[in-house]
């Protein structure tokens, strides 16, 4: 449907659509967001993993916990105006950021901070069940074998979790890509200067301009593709690894 | 002494798993520590590791106190139950693990994986991935893994636990004949007495968080310190205030002076060991091990009268 309404006049105003300079910085604000947000939770992700599985202890770990879970229960839209009462002109932190000329909602640190929020729990949540499955045998036996902390992680925790990480690096993308609510709120929406991907479509669709709303709309289906075409290749290797051989011994064995 | 702990305490929130644990390794030993599911056998193991921190207390190895030591400069080999491979790994490059670790030459690494994996067993599996092996297979591999860094003292934490009665014997006594000739100080935990006495020049009995008794395996056998170390190792049956061992049990058909009166219930053929069962006149029930030649002699059936007798018995006060 998608693809026959953006085509409907041809393949001239596809292109002009995304000729377009305010697609084009929409675009590459979009790309910002990924770029800073899906790093960023990549590390918080694993750090926040490690310490909620290898440190238990009872009471941080709930707290971490219902911290994690709370960008998937709270609505977009809470979250972003939430942004705007912290960091707004007249918010507690916004004032004194505003007065020193780093201002956050209307521009591009807010859309940032709304996108590493919202996409705040996926890699925990993937990596959290593959630490447990695996246990800490293995890093304990490298450390009896001279491997110290660092060197553990790196050669022993992260090949163990490493499909569990791209899978939840995958979803991470694909939640800031496709993110409207929060940074709907915290942007403004002014074209060619807060306008994400999701923002264009919609400022443009209001705007009727449709065939710039459905190649835009295209260009997020196409960037959807790409990441079930890489969940469905990771699926397999996340689980695989969720499931670990030794603890799954069948009951004969032959000794050779 | 080859690994001293003394007075070692450690509990986890109320539970104490180690009270004011003191014991001695000689080089060179298999010292098994055995005992029931939460008797602190694992703990002590992973406090000499350096994997737990005493509460109180100290571990030397060698002669160097290493209480504040992490565990990757105490020289120690640790296997655990469920092998603990490193399944991305190939079983070459998981012996090799620890000594490239050390950044020893690549040739010298070679060398000595080859060395080991034949030591294990394992001569021409170097390239397959640990989910390829079987579980006996593995816990070789984790063994080979442990032994190639050349540590202090080796320590198995019930490393047949997860391996099928069949693998179990076998690997038993394969460990036992390696131990000949790596003569490694060991120190193995295990639940299962036969494991322990088989394997074991020495063996510390461990009960609540407390060491109950240490010796040889025959000692502990024919002199327990007390009810639990005699209930632990072998079986036993009560009579009274007294502790006698089945084979201890005697049997006659006519009452003799100091015997007492019962009925056999069941028999039991074991091959060789017969196992029959009685009920005495004032209720108890106990039960006699004989060979299958005196139950011969004997033509016992179920239902029978019989008059019983313990050769041996002791008392705990």
């Amino acid at each position: 449907m998608v693809v026959v309404n953006a085509f409907g006049d041809g393949i001239g105003p596809v292109l002009d659509a995304l000729r377009d300079p305010a697609f084009l910085h929409a675009l590459q604000l979009t790309v910002t967001a990924v770029v800073i947000a899906v790093p960023l939770n990549t590390v918080f992700g694993v750090v926040c993993a490690l310490a909620l599985v290898r440190r238990g202890s009872d009471r941080g770990s709930w707290l971490l916990n219902s911290a994690i879970g709370l960008p998937l229960a709270l609505s977009p839209v809470v979250v972003g105006l939430s942004l705007v009462l912290v960091y707004g002109r007249d918010g507690w932190l916004g004032s004194w950021l505003v007065a020193n000329g780093i201002p956050v909602v209307f521009s591009t640190p807010g859309i940032v901070l709304a996108t590493v929020f919202v996409t705040l729990p996926f890699v925990v949540r993937e990596v959290v069940p593959v630490l447990r499955e695996i246990g800490s045998d293995q890093e304990e036996v490298s450390w009896t074998l001279g491997a110290g902390p660092a060197q553990t992680f790196r050669r022993i925790t992260l090949p163990a979790i490493r499909w569990g990480v791209a899978y939840g690096v995958v979803l991470t993308t694909a939640r800031a890509l496709g993110e409207y609510g929060a940074v709907a709120v915290v942007s403004g929406r002014l074209a060619g200067k807060t306008e994400t991907l999701t923002i264009h479509v919609d400022e443009q669709y209001l705007r009727f301009n449709e065939v710039a709303a459905y190649t835009t709309s295209l260009v997020l289906a196409l960037l959807a593709v790409l990441t079930l075409v890489a969940l469905s290749v990771l699926q397999p290797r996340h689980e695989k690894e969720v499931s670990d051989v030794d603890r799954r011994q069948p009951g004969v064995e032959a000794l050779r | 002494m080859s690994i001293a702990v003394s007075r070692v305490s450690k509990r986890f929130g109320d539970f104490v798993a180690l009270d004011d644990v003191s014991l001695a390794i000689a080089g060179g030993s298999l010292t098994a520590l055995l005992g029931p599911s939460g008797s602190g056998k694992s703990t002590l193991l992973r406090v000499i590791a350096g994997l737990e921190m005493p509460d109180a207390g100290e571990v030397a190895i060698l002669g160097e106190d290493v209480t504040g030591i992490p565990p990757q400069r105490r020289g120690v080999g640790f296997v655990f139950q469920h092998y603990a491979a490193f399944k991305h790994m190939t079983v070459r490059d998981n012996v090799a693990f620890g000594l490239t670790i050390r950044r020893r030459p690549k040739a010298e690494i070679r060398a000595k994986v080859a060395e080991l994996l034949s030591l294990v067993q394992l001569d021409g599996l170097a390239d397959r991935y640990p989910a390829q092996l079987s579980g006996g297979q593995r816990q070789r591999m984790a063994l080979a893994r442990a032994l190639a860094v050349e540590p202090k003292v080796l320590l198995l934490d019930e490393p047949f636990g997860a391996l099928d009665a069949q693998v179990r014997k076998e690997l038993r006594g394969w460990l036992r004949r390696l131990h000949e000739n790596v003569r490694v100080t060991t120190v193995l935990v295990t639940h299962d007495q036969e494991e322990a006495m088989e394997v074991a020049d020495r063996v510390a009995v461990m009960n609540h968080g407390r060491i109950e008794q240490t010796g040889r395996p025959r000692d502990l056998y024919e002199h327990p310190a007390n009810a639990f170390v005699m209930s632990f190792i072998g079986a036993v049956n009560r009579l009274g205030d007294a502790f006698v061992r089945p084979h201890d049990v005697e049997l006659t058909l006519e009452p003799n002076g100091d015997t007492r009166a019962g009925t056999v219930t069941r028999i039991l053929h074991l091959g060789f060991e017969v196992r029959v069962e009685l009920v005495l006149d004032d209720g108890q029930q106990i039960w006699a091990q004989v060979t299958r030649n005196e139950s011969e002699e004997l033509e016992l059936e179920p239902g029978e009268s019989v008059h019983i007798r313990p050769s041996r018995a002791r008392v705990f006060a």
